[in-house]
């Protein structure tokens, strides 16, 4: 077992009742259970709120700012970081690796296209049916995931993301003959006057990904999460601590898929699209994915919308590097992740996390952050020898 | 009776190609525990290679056998580089997905690249099998007619598994490899460069497929950047299935995937349009009864 290597985790070893750095955490009563979370250092506090709220006075203003082109793109970039933290959910706080979330993608676009054009319901009807139908898929696709491991695992989540346009393009028939439905454009308009219809698709993808994301926040702080970190990083001695196995993990599968699936019904809106007539495009969309959440920082909130950004910002800019060699832009990209993943091995949250933290360390010694080390963390930190619980930046 | 006994030995021919791609994803994994996702796109860029040796009208003119014996080699010194400088240092970053992600990366640049060098046209390769057909032996009145290209495929892939087999049991090399494979520290204790036998791994993984996808393309009517794409698939179906870490497993289930799948096309009409449901459906049934494969060993973990 390895000892926390940032120096805030507690170190396991001292015997219960002698810590001596116990004086330093928060005083808990006896009988009352302490907070999970050590409250935050106010200057931390104090920076967070300031970031976060010229985010929000950005994001909320971006959308008057920029040309219609350019809202459609940064609206992509938001539901892929929608489709970004389901998977991180799964693959980074609970380990199980899927390269197949570009199917529960395509199970959320295909629901919501199908029920518009074929059944005539309004957009925003479909978007819970679209969660709930590749939630579903999802709980199916993690009952097989309690046997099967690992490699194995992301092979049968492989076989799903080449399965998928297959079973589309045999069942599905859209205009033509082909899997290829088209919404038409009026079913998008704006419902609030003064907003166009690119304006209203951004924030509508807006408000969905901060519900989103704030869910997630909380379930990865939660008991949920913990369980989820704890099967992630060691199955059997979570297993021994009274962790459900079974529902943790179909659990999490299910959440992940809702998440794509949600995602593949925004993505309905604004490409205005659902598309299985290439046999690879879920497969790319399911690298996609695993790709956003690899830069951004994979077990970090943030993570996933800043690897969604950063993707959406480098292929547009790989796109048109070179004129007349259009056909090298993949390779242009793909050697911008190989520098990626050099540079920031831990992606973009973590390595700017660790910068953070190597910052306070020199300014104010080693009290920049008070040590979580209260008789209660004990059991928690022994299910996780890394330490370093992931909290969200 | 003729037609099944056709259809069967075309897919034992397909199902080598697979077994052998599948190979050259266990070589890598069994090696370094990476499953390396830019094989296809590594042996679609030899199998440019191959053609640009062997064409007459846009190539150097090589007799095909040798073109494919010179792009093995390249592959070769190829595929060990791409060990040593790309994967190695990011290797040793804490996460597994990082590899993952540079193999993706590779993938990518890998296709792109060659379809700029050698451009988007399907090309065709010359094959080194001679032409026609052969009937094995007639049952009932009928004759089952074979292509010798097929049979060439078969005998050219069957040798080099035996040859793979060989290398690895039978030698001090292949005792060194398999060393480094199961415990790298204590192999590196008793002297075994284990870097090298990476690069050795990388090296003959990327030979391996070298030499599939030129058979492969051989026998198509021309070949282009999307060659690979369902070859891989199915290979890393057999990886699966073979349990990942077994050599043999994997051949084998190359043979399985790839008969399965001829029969389906075959016989089984309402798959039409879906038939890679039959390999993939394998796939789960199998994993799910043995979730270590069919030749997996079981791993036993400590807590």
């Amino acid at each position: 077992m390895s000892m926390p290597s940032d120096g805030t985790g507690a170190t396991v070893e001292p015997a219960l009742g002698t810590l001596p750095e116990t004086a330093a955490a928060p005083a808990a009563a006896p009988g009352e259970r302490p907070p999970l979370w050590p409250p935050l250092p106010r200057p931390v506090l104090f920076a967070r709120i300031v970031i976060g709220v010229a985010l929000s006075v950005v994001a909320l203003y971006a959308p008057f700012y920029f040309t219609p082109e350019n809202n459609r793109i940064i609206s992509q970039a938001i539901y892929l970081s929608i489709a970004a933290m389901g998977l991180n959910l799964l693959t980074g706080f609970t380990g199980q690796v899927s390269i197949g979330h570009g199917a529960f993608f395509g199970v959320g676009a295909f629901t919501t296209a199908i029920l518009m054009v074929d059944h005539g319901w309004t957009f925003e009807a479909t978007i819970p049916v679209a969660a709930v139908l590749s939630g579903l898929v999802g709980m199916l696709v993690g009952f097989p995931a309690l046997r099967v491991r690992g490699l194995q695992l992301a092979l049968v989540t492989l076989a799903l993301a080449v399965l998928f346009p297959r079973l589309a393009s045999k069942y599905v028939e859209g205009a033509g003959g082909v899997a290829l439905l088209r919404p038409r454009r009026a079913e998008f308009a704006s419902l609030i006057d003064g907003l166009d219809d690119d304006q209203w698709a951004y924030f509508v993808c807006l408000a969905i990904a901060v519900v989103l994301f704030v869910l997630a926040w909380n379930l990865v702080r939660g008991r949920m999460g913990r369980a989820m970190v704890a099967v992630r990083d060691q199955e059997i001695a979570a297993t021994t601590v009274g962790v459900n196995l079974a529902g943790t993990k179909v659990g999490t599968f299910a959440l992940s898929a809702a998440y794509a699936g949600v995602a593949g019904s925004l993505s309905v809106m604004i490409d205005r699209i659902a598309d299985a007539t290439s046999p690879i495009l879920y497969l790319q969309r399911s690298i996609e994915f695993l790709v956003a959440m690899v830069i951004g920082g994979a077990a970090t909130i943030l993570g996933p919308a800043v690897g969604a950004f950063l993707l959406v910002w480098l292929r547009r800019n790989t796109e048109d590097l070179i004129e007349g060699k259009e056909i090298l832009a993949p390779a242009i990209f793909g050697a911008a992740l190989i520098a990626i993943v050099y540079v920031l091995p831990e992606g973009v949250v973590g390595g700017v996390r660790r910068l953070l933290a190597r910052l306070g360390r020199r300014s104010a010694g080693s009290v920049a952050r008070p040590a979580p080390a209260s008789a209660s963390d004990v059991p928690n930190d022994s299910i996780n020898p890394g330490g370093t619980h992931d909290e969200g930046t | 009776m003729q037609l099944f006994v056709e259809q069967v030995i075309n897919g034992i021919g397909n199902g080598l190609v697979y077994g052998s791609v599948a190979l050259a994803l266990v070589i890598i994994f069994r090696t370094t525990g990476i499953l390396n996702f830019a094989q296809g796109e590594m042996a679609l860029f030899s199998t440019y290679i191959t053609w640009k040796l062997a064409s007459e009208s846009d190539g150097f003119g090589l007799p095909i056998v040798a073109a494919i014996g010179l792009s093995m080699a390249i592959a070769f010194v190829a595929g060990a580089l791409i060990e040593r400088v790309l994967i190695r240092p990011v290797e040793q970053a804490r996460s597994p997905l990082n590899v993952v992600i540079v193999t993706l990366g590779l993938f990518l640049g890998l296709n792109s690249v060659a379809q700029l060098i050698f451009g988007t046209d399907p090309q065709l390769m010359p094959s080194p099998f001679p032409e026609g057909n052969v009937e094995l032996f007639s049952s009932g009145g009928d004759a089952v007619v074979i292509s010798k290209e097929t049979i060439g495929l078969i005998a050219v892939l069957v040798a080099e598994c035996i040859l793979l087999w060989l290398l690895l049991q039978r030698t001090n090399l292949g005792l060194k490899l398999r060393a480094v494979a199961s415990n790298p520290g204590s192999a590196r204790l008793h002297g075994i460069r284990a870097g090298t036998m990476l690069m050795l791994g990388w090296g003959m993984a990327a030979a391996i497929g070298a030499l599939a996808g030129s058979l492969v393309a051989s026998q198509r009517t021309g070949f282009d950047g999307s060659l690979m794409q369902i070859i891989i698939v199915y290979a890393f179906a057999a990886a699966a299935l073979g349990g990942f870490d077994s050599l043999l497993g994997a051949v084998v289930a190359g043979l399985i995937v790839g008969i399965a799948d001829a029969l389906t096309v075959q016989y089984v009409d309402a798959f039409e349009g879906i038939e890679v449901v039959v390999p993939l459906g394998l796939i789960l049934v199998v994993l799910v009864i043995l979730p270590n494969g069919l030749f997996g060993r079981r791993t036993v973990e400590r807590v």
